[in-house]
């Protein structure tokens, strides 16, 4: 089952290939039409660099752009995913345990994942002002959704067998929790976060967009009002590339927890 | 997908729906109670009092702008998915089965779909202008992933008996596809519809929001409109829920029409 090293660093490789000749074959279509619109690769990847990347030194390359509007939107994911983990993932599990609770509060988990996220910032632009209060605000409130449904259903479906291995050893219920539900959970817990995510900066764009004075959504606002079209294009390919690093991230990060998950697991048989 | 795994809880069993209807009737009520007190407590300038949302949301029954407003999103969201479908899964049936095809388009789709499309809805209007040709891109460009990937991944799922099966029997390649490979893809196909229509209806109302009225009407322009000057919190919230109705709505449908059409998938659902 296991795919040798070589041939996946090939597949890497081939994938980048097939992306290299995809930018190539834009830049060569760009430069023979001159739209307006769809700018050469060449004349967005300057637009970054200077943009962002042509800083001093000492401040890693970074502009006072960057530190300015590319770290705040970071930033303001990074808190909004904390919140929601920090909030979802234990009350997930409580809810999944039990079946009188999750009774309970069903109708109003369904209906607040059935609203659409974007009514949310209008809302939150509304009740607090407009800054990185109310960002993150919507950003919690769009990404909790997945998180605490994955993660009540993977705390539910805990296997009967493991259960009741666990009681016949005579296990507290702090080891109980840690040794089998949490690690039982965790697959359906990565489903929800790999979701949250990728939500979490659709989000932030579009907090950014409705309502902020910083962020790569508000340089994407100014760069469309002023028609710059290299500058909204630069500003459409970073997201492209934050979102592409915070997948890798998440893949990482569900390899190194699960693979422990799935050696436990061998052990315990 | 919601629906209870039978093994996993047997208290939802013994209790049986009744019970489970008339516990989730009395979290909402019990939730609408607390919010009422919350908004007792809090300045209504801040957060506006739940009766005073409700009656909104009532009143708005009867208000014909936003029954319009209504009637539109619904528009761009059935002829979004459907230009959707009838572009993704023909494409998605060819990328499925052909090898070769499916490699290179891979690596394209890997780097494309972590752009956020919400962030794609000023570059479409600056491209298209306002109005419902833009919506419509949007939400095609949106819901194209989900229907994509999951047609590939219900051929991916295709039993190779029957389709041998087939072929010793002397069916051509197309006969197959059409009797083996698209029923069971079928299924799958309607989970990517589900998913897609989520995105859709967050599209239609992100790009009326951000656009305005100048993109028409829409649920997202009305909020739009209630949020402009001296924002009308309540106003904002009623549409919100209305928001929440529809998607619950729009999913119980394409839930219902699943269970009526694909009947051999009954089983998993």
């Amino acid at each position: 089952m296991r795919i040798p090293g070589w041939l996946r660093w090939l597949g890497w490789i081939r994938q980048w290939l097939v992306l290299a000749i995809a930018v190539w074959l834009w830049q060569e279509w760009a430069n023979s039409r001159q739209s307006t619109f769809f700018p050469p690769p060449s004349t967005i990847l300057s637009q970054m660099h200077q943009q962002w990347f042509s800083g001093p030194a000492a401040h890693l390359f970074l502009t006072s752009d960057a530190t300015g509007n590319v770290v705040p939107s970071v930033v303001r994911i990074l808190i909004g995913l904390a919140i929601s983990i920090a909030i979802a993932i234990p009350l997930g599990i409580a809810l999944g345990r039990s079946a009188v609770v999750t009774g309970f509060l069903d109708p109003l988990l369904q209906f607040a994942r059935a609203i659409p996220v974007v009514t949310a910032a209008p809302v939150f632009l509304a009740l607090f002002q407009l800054g990185t209060q109310m960002e993150v605000a919507t950003i919690v409130a769009g990404t909790i959704w997945p998180l605490l449904l994955n993660t009540i259903d993977g705390a539910r479906t805990v296997g009967a067998l493991h259960l009741e291995t666990a009681t016949v050893f005579r296990l507290s219920r702090w080891e109980r929790l840690t040794k089998v539900i949490i690690p039982s959970a965790l697959p359906k817990i990565f489903t929800g976060l790999r979701l949250s995510v990728s939500l979490s900066l659709i989000l932030m764009v579009y907090s950014e967009l409705v309502g902020s004075s910083n962020g790569i959504g508000y340089e994407m606002n100014s760069a469309s009002n002023s028609f710059d079209l290299p500058e909204f294009w630069a500003t459409l390919v970073l997201l492209a590339i934050l979102g592409y690093l915070m997948n890798v991230i998440v893949d990482g990060v569900e390899k190194l927890t699960l693979s422990w998950h799935r050696g436990a697991k061998r052990f315990a048989r | 997908m919601s629906s209870e795994p039978a093994a996993a809880s047997p208290r939802s069993v013994r209790f049986g729906v009744p019970v489970q209807w008339s516990r989730g009737a009395i979290g909402v009520v019990v939730f609408l109670v607390l919010a009422e007190l919350a908004g007792l407590a809090i300045p209504s300038s801040v957060l506006p009092r739940m009766s005073t949302v409700l009656g909104q949301a009532a009143q708005l029954v009867t208000n014909g702008q936003f029954i319009a407003d209504v009637g539109a999103t619904l528009e761009s969201w059935v002829l979004g998915l459907a230009i959707t479908v009838v572009i993704a899964v023909p494409l998605g049936l060819l990328l499925g089965s052909v090898p070769g095809v499916r490699f290179f388009t891979r690596a394209i789709v890997e780097f494309l779909r972590p752009i956020p499309s919400v962030a794609l809805i000023l570059l479409v209007s600056l491209v298209l202008g306002s109005g419902m040709r833009m919506t419509l891109t949007l939400i095609v460009y949106g819901c194209m992933w989900p229907i994509l990937y999951n047609t590939i991944a219900g051929l991916d799922d295709v039993d190779p008996v029957a389709k041998e099966t087939l072929r010793a029997f002397g069916f051509g390649r197309l006969s197959i596809a059409w009797r083996v490979s698209l029923p069971s893809a079928l299924p799958f196909i309607a989970t990517g519809l589900r998913i897609a229509s989520a995105v859709a209806l967050i599209l239609s109302i992100g790009a009326g929001y951000i656009i305005g009225g100048l993109n028409g009407p829409g649920i997202g322009t009305f909020i739009a409109n209630a949020s402009t000057g001296t924002s009308d919190t309540p106003q904002i919230l009623a549409a919100t829920l209305w928001a929440g109705i529809l998607g619950l709505v729009l999913n119980a449908v394409l839930t219902w029409a699943e269970r009526r059409l694909l009947p051999w998938h009954k089983a998993s659902l």
